[in-house]
């Protein structure tokens, strides 16, 4: 038994049992759900729509999960969402005949300069300033949205440009564009944190602030930029959604995706109290959040009572990773838990 | 009696937000005609009640170090079941009241219960009561439902007169009453105290002898309670109830909490700065509407403005305090490493 318990000690081993869990469910009661079809050239099924709807919430939950491991918290993403949505639609003009006012490139590279600004502001009122992560980024929160329609003029702009429409609709080898980006994002984040000394780095500053100061990592300038990262990934995802309904609407685009996000980073198995972090934790936390998201509706259920059961998720999983409540449940059992 | 010379550092803040609504009226008043008038300064009120009292409830959460946020689906659910009871159900309004106000109650002191037994973030067991509350609203209906009892509609259309011929509604009575509530409770009651020793350090008042872990699930508790009643003002000033209510209330919530002068980090903070900074909130959006080229989103962007500068201003003022001991145990720090 000795592989089984190495096995359930990998960080990765729950998130994906409750991941698989989930999908027996729906092996069993959710028909045709595995179901993979081949249309118009790409693969088409539930299964492809999960990853598809997921890829704004994973982009999301990479940055998060670098902030949460600092022992930090970043509620603007949703916002900046938006206002990454907003720029990019602003600049590219809902013209009907689909020409666009600049060149897509130069409108999305914009939109995500913009919000890794509003990813720098909130560094450097954590970093610099030295606010709490959840105040600091509370202000971009409220403004954000606000800005984001200001700068749509609080219209709702549609867009008719066909080229951009690849990044949130288009298909490489039968799979949507949006994962190859996710993809891609997930692996340089991989590499930049494990590969080198900055995971360390960032997990240390969770940890103990002070003693990372002391053994000479510059704790200021790693908080700045994992602010400034997590804007990068929140500018990319609005591009995605941006892209995917082809509409920037500042109010609605990215609500309440903070939250689900940082579900997704916790269910991952990253702590909220810092200093460790699981990168393929936290996109399987999201891919578990689209595919209970997804099952719900696959219910018939209306999408805002879906709000109860992720309600339940949240609550439990917390429980689950709560000391106390495992030595509750285990003194029923008559068992003492090792701390 | 303190001198009203000597300024108490920790009542800065209030006084800054006191000084920014007089200054912010006085630039209304000289810019646009019809500004100043007791009725529009009574108006503010009528428009935030419920603002003012989910902020009573929140600033007591706050100053113990905690965040509630739950309150803007709380809000929702309180005046989807309120509407519900009264129209679909056909009961009495006096036995809705209290029911909706129990399960208010209810639904706080179990977020209380869980965040203070098993060591949870508030942020997260709050954030679940947010989803929850949310969902449960589309549970009892997705539609808007409209009220139509005549008790409600007349407490709706009932007017106060005050001065004159300026009025104010029923829900402004409630909102003051609550918030009397609030400051008599922090100001002359155990509770109270118990509340700004958890904010000053939760540890000492534990071993001071106090009920923390009872008072801290009472908040939890008050503050979902603040939240039900501020349904029931919302269903006055709206007379219906909508699944969609209160979005982002949370944040706004919190924002006047910030501008009124309590610190999120706990210990600091007081129940009358909080309705300095709901005044504020809804004099910004007055001004907007005097103004009249802007639309309505700047208001969101001039209070994060404000958040922040409410924010920075108390970072200076705990810097130049902590300044000096800071340098102390940086010293002992270093002298122990080395």
């Amino acid at each position: 038994m000795a592989w089984l318990k190495s096995l359930t000690q990998r960080r990765i081993f729950w998130p994906l049992v409750a991941l698989a869990v989930l999908m027996c469910f729906n092996l069993f009661f959710t028909p045709h759900f595995f179901r993979v079809e081949v249309k118009e050239g790409h693969l088409y099924g539930n299964v492809i729509d999960i990853i598809k709807n997921a890829a704004p919430f994973m982009l999301l939950a990479l940055g998060l999960t670098l902030v949460i491991a600092t022992k930090g918290i970043d509620i603007s993403v949703g916002s900046i969402v938006a206002i990454s949505a907003g720029v990019s639609a602003m600049l590219l003009g809902g013209d009907l005949g689909g020409v666009p006012k600049n060149p897509i490139a130069f409108a999305m590279i914009i939109a995500v300069l913009v919000s890794v600004l509003a990813g720098m502001w909130n560094g450097m009122l954590v970093s610099r300033i030295g606010m709490q992560p959840i105040i600091a980024t509370l202000i971009l929160s409220v403004a954000g949205r606000g800005i984001a329609m200001v700068a749509t003029n609080a219209m709702i702009v549609w867009l008719y440009i066909k080229p951009f429409a690849i990044w949130g609709q288009g298909y490489i080898f039968g799979l949507p564009v949006s994962i190859f980006v996710v993809a891609g994002m997930f692996i340089l984040t991989a590499l930049a944190t494990r590969r080198t000394a900055l995971g360390l780095f960032i997990e240390a500053v969770g940890i103990n602030p002070t003693a990372a100061r002391f053994a000479g990592i510059n704790a200021k300038n790693i908080l700045f930029w994992v602010y400034a990262f997590s804007g990068l990934c929140a500018g990319i995802s609005g591009l995605i959604v941006c892209s995917t309904v082809m509409s920037a609407d500042g109010n609605n685009a990215g609500l309440g995706y903070e939250l689900s996000a940082i579900l997704a980073v916790v269910l991952g198995g990253t702590s909220l109290n810092g200093g460790k972090f699981y990168l393929m934790g936290s996109m399987v936390g999201a891919l578990i959040v689209q595919t209970l998201t997804t099952t719900i509706y696959a219910f018939n259920v209306p999408p805002e009572i879906a709000k109860v059961v992720i309600a339940l998720v949240v609550l439990i999983v917390s429980l689950l990773q709560s000391f106390n409540f495992r030595s509750m449940v285990a003194g029923l059992f008559g068992k003492k838990v090792v701390a | 009696m303190k001198s009203l010379i000597k300024i108490d550092p920790r009542n800065l803040p209030v006084l800054v937000t006191l000084g920014l609504l007089v200054v912010m009226w006085i630039v209304g008043s000289v810019s646009f005609i019809g500004f100043f008038s007791l009725q529009n300064f009574f108006n503010l009120f009528i428009d935030n009640a419920y603002l003012i009292i989910l902020g009573v409830g929140m600033t007591f959460v706050i100053i113990t170090g905690g965040i509630d946020l739950s309150v803007g689906s709380m809000l929702a659910f309180s005046t989807m079941l309120t509407s519900s009871l009264l129209e679909k159900s056909g009961w009495n309004p006096w036995a809705v009241v209290p029911v909706v106000l129990a399960s208010g109650l209810a639904v706080g002191l179990f977020m209380g219960y869980i965040i203070q037994t098993f060591e949870l973030p508030p942020f997260i067991i709050t954030l679940a009561g947010l989803y929850l509350m949310r969902g449960l609203c589309y549970v009892i209906s997705i539609d808007t439902i409209g009220i139509s009892n005549q008790a409600w509609q007349d407490a709706a259309h009932a007017q106060f007169n005050i001065i004159g011929n300026n009025f104010v509604s029923l829900g402004v009575l409630i909102a003051l009453a609550v918030v009397v509530v609030g400051i008599f409770i922090s100001r002359s009651t155990k509770v109270g105290r118990t509340v700004y020793a958890i904010g000053g350090n939760e540890q000492s008042a534990i071993l001071m002898g106090l009920p923390v872990a009872r008072t801290k699930i009472m908040l939890y508790g008050f503050s979902g309670f603040c939240a039900a009643l501020a349904g029931i003002v919302f269903t006055l000033y709206t007379l219906s109830g909508y699944a969609l209510n209160g979005q982002n209330m949370e944040m706004d919530t919190i924002s006047t909490v910030v501008i009124g002068g309590t610190l999120l980090t706990g210990g600091v903070g007081s129940v009358l700065g909080t309705i300095f900074g709901g005044l504020v909130y809804g004099t910004i959006q007055v001004l907007i509407v005097f103004q009249g080229t802007l639309n309505g989103w700047w208001t969101r962007i001039a209070i994060g403005f404000l958040v922040f500068l409410f924010c920075f201003m108390q970072r200076l003022f705990e810097a130049r305090k902590t300044k000096g001991k800071k340098e102390i145990k940086a010293a002992t720090v270093a002298a122990e490493a080395g």
